[in-house]
């Protein structure tokens, strides 16, 4: 059995990419089988840590979107006035409102209107040092990053069963929107990341509550920087306690994590010995053991 | 001026921009929170709550007394949200998009529309003066867009409108900056930082947006991120240093500005720049 770990946070910014790609330093140190996978199609940052080597590439469609024949088109207004996306102007179809529905190909009275395939992107498999990375690049400002998602996800799980991997790692996206659910869906395991701010607390109660909605996900949660703010990151703590969740680990506030980004590395590598480091060391000890990895 | 603080990554310092910048200026100032999935602006500003509707969605209601189990609505359906079995049908009410098609090529009258309810706008005044009006999208619900457009179609048209956009570079990052005035892109001079940027840039351009930059955290990295700007003619208009102070006034949920006033005449200069250019 393969086990999925998604890493998530409701609110960005609060290390989830970081924090990922430390994990997968060292599941990949353990001897461990690993595949990654970034879930964030609409701002994908974990090659950025991990220096990927790109192998495939799959063009992605995530819907339809239609296109008016202006040479057909009689210029009756039918499509423009049942669009409920107001996607059409002057006979023209904005690409970004339309969500492919396809009521103006049914409404057009001269055959005008057709659904052709979105180009929404596009999807990568590479290769890193720790195993292979799965991730993708929505188009900037196009919809359907759920179903891009889903397909990371899909690809990453074909290629761990190919080649024998024991754990799929997913960083997924910020929020509790589409991507996230399509990120959540399914996993055996998510992981949490809070920063102990005003803003940190109220946004992992709404992720928790979301990844509550999927019975078969086990939450646990982690602390990041929680030093910045030590009475939060308590109320994060006995926040964690009431709700019978699994603390696995809390991580200081450490400059040598964004020089480690800047170096484009893996805190856990570019600084073994630093305060970051030797406290990711323990929370992937509790993430090993709570995933039954060893 | 209706102006909207995006900038791709998460965390990079929107909602600090949006927020300190709205406190920092004079007159009708009127902020929105477009970030319904995770909203935070109402979490730094003290406010009593004042009004809130609820946001609502169409969605196709099925007679089964009159279908004809023709499996019209499920063939024409792009979004796979009604499932056509040998003697029912099966509605997935998360995937319907609200397009009404189904009822349209019902032969038989058997579709009616409802309405469900995905979320909430809540509306009210703020400190300094502020009038906030913010969404909060349903914990489970897909779709965000139906509450990122309530709350824009709250924007007061004569004052000055901030919109604190969400994350990521897709639909609901479009909703929230489309038609806006001028867009202010925020930054952290860091790889994640710049990639992000890069992307906002992007759809900026595919929208025909006016926009410039301010870069967060300034100091923590390296170069890259104004040799992107100079690059792309693009203004940097502010730098905010990368502070531990002004970490911990956030965590706390404190607005800067209110403990480095200094920082308002700064804030009231982006302004003003963004006024003239």
């Amino acid at each position: 059995m393969i086990k999925e770990l998604v890493v998530v946070s409701g609110k960005g910014g609060t290390g989830k990419t970081s924090i990922t790609a430390s994990l997968a330093a060292l599941a990949s140190k353990a001897g461990l089988k690993l595949t990654l996978a970034d879930c964030d199609v609409e701002a994908s940052n974990l090659p950025l840590l991990l220096n990927p080597e790109a192998r495939r590439e799959e063009a992605f469609s995530g819907s339809k979107v239609a296109s008016i024949d202006l040479e057909k088109c009689t210029r009756c207004m039918v499509c423009e006035e049942n669009c409920r996306f107001k996607a059409i102007k002057e006979f023209k179809v904005d690409e970004l409102l339309c969500e492919g529905c396809g009521v103006c190909v049914q409404l057009c009275p001269a055959e005008a209107v057709k659904l052709k395939d979105r180009d929404s992107g596009r999807l990568y498999a590479s290769e890193t040092r720790y195993g292979p990375l799965i991730h993708a690049r929505l188009n900037p400002g196009e919809a359907n990053s759920g179903k891009l998602v889903t397909l990371v996800r899909y690809r990453a799980r074909q290629v761990a069963a190919e080649r024998g991997g024991q754990i799929i790692l997913s960083d997924g996206p910020p929020g509790i929107g589409c991507p996230v659910i399509s990120s959540i869906t399914g996993v055996d395991f998510a992981l949490l990341v809070a920063e102990p701010t005003v803003s940190g607390l109220h946004d992992l109660r709404r992720i928790l509550e979301l990844v509550r909605h999927f019975k078969e996900v086990k939450p646990m949660v982690a602390v990041n920087m929680w030093n910045v703010n030590p009475k939060v990151s308590e109320e994060i703590s006995v926040f964690c306690f009431n709700e019978g969740l699994e603390l696995v680990g809390k991580i200081a506030f450490d400059g040598t994590v964004a020089e480690a980004a800047a170096g484009r590395k893996p805190v856990v590598e570019y600084a073994p010995r630093c305060k970051a480091s030797e406290e990711l060391r323990k929370l992937w000890g509790r993430v090993k053991s709570l995933t039954g990895l060893g | 001026m209706l102006l909207a603080v995006a900038g791709g990554k998460g965390g990079c310092g929107k909602t600090t921009v949006a927020v300190n910048l709205a406190l920092s200026l004079e007159g009708e100032v009127q902020i929105l929170d477009c970030d319904v999935e995770e909203p935070n602006v109402h979490l730094l500003l003290t406010h009593q709550p004042a009004w809130e509707k609820p946001v609502t969605v169409s969605m196709p209601s099925f007679n089964m007394e009159k279908c004809l189990l023709c499996g019209k609505c499920s063939d024409f359906c792009q979004y796979n949200a009604i499932a056509q079995l040998p003697k029912r049908l099966l509605f997935f009410q998360e995937l319907c998009h609200s397009c009404g098609g189904c009822k349209l090529v019902c032969p038989a009258e058997a579709i009616v529309e409802v309405e469900r309810t995905v979320g909430v706008v809540k509306g009210c005044r703020a400190e300094g003066g502020l009038s906030l009006v913010y969404g909060v999208l349903n914990v489970g619900e897909p779709r965000p867009i139906p509450v990122v457009e309530a709350v824009r179609a709250e924007a007061n048209p004569k004052g000055t409108v901030i919109i604190d956009v969400p994350p990521g570079a897709s639909c609901p990052v479009v909703a929230s900056i489309r038609g806006v005035d001028r867009l202010l892109l925020v930054t952290e001079p860091t790889p994640m930082g710049l990639h992000d940027l890069a992307l906002m840039v992007d759809v900026a351009r595919r929208l025909n947006l006016r926009f410039s930059v301010i870069v967060n955290r300034a100091g923590l990295g390296g170069n890259s991120v104004y040799d992107f700007c100079r690059r792309e003619g693009i203004p940097v208009l502010m730098e905010i240093p990368y502070s531990r102070r002004i970490a911990e006034f956030y965590s706390k949920g404190v607005p800067f500005v209110k403990a480095m006033p200094e920082w308002k005449e700064k804030f009231r200069e982006v302004f003003r720049s963004l006024q003239e250019g």
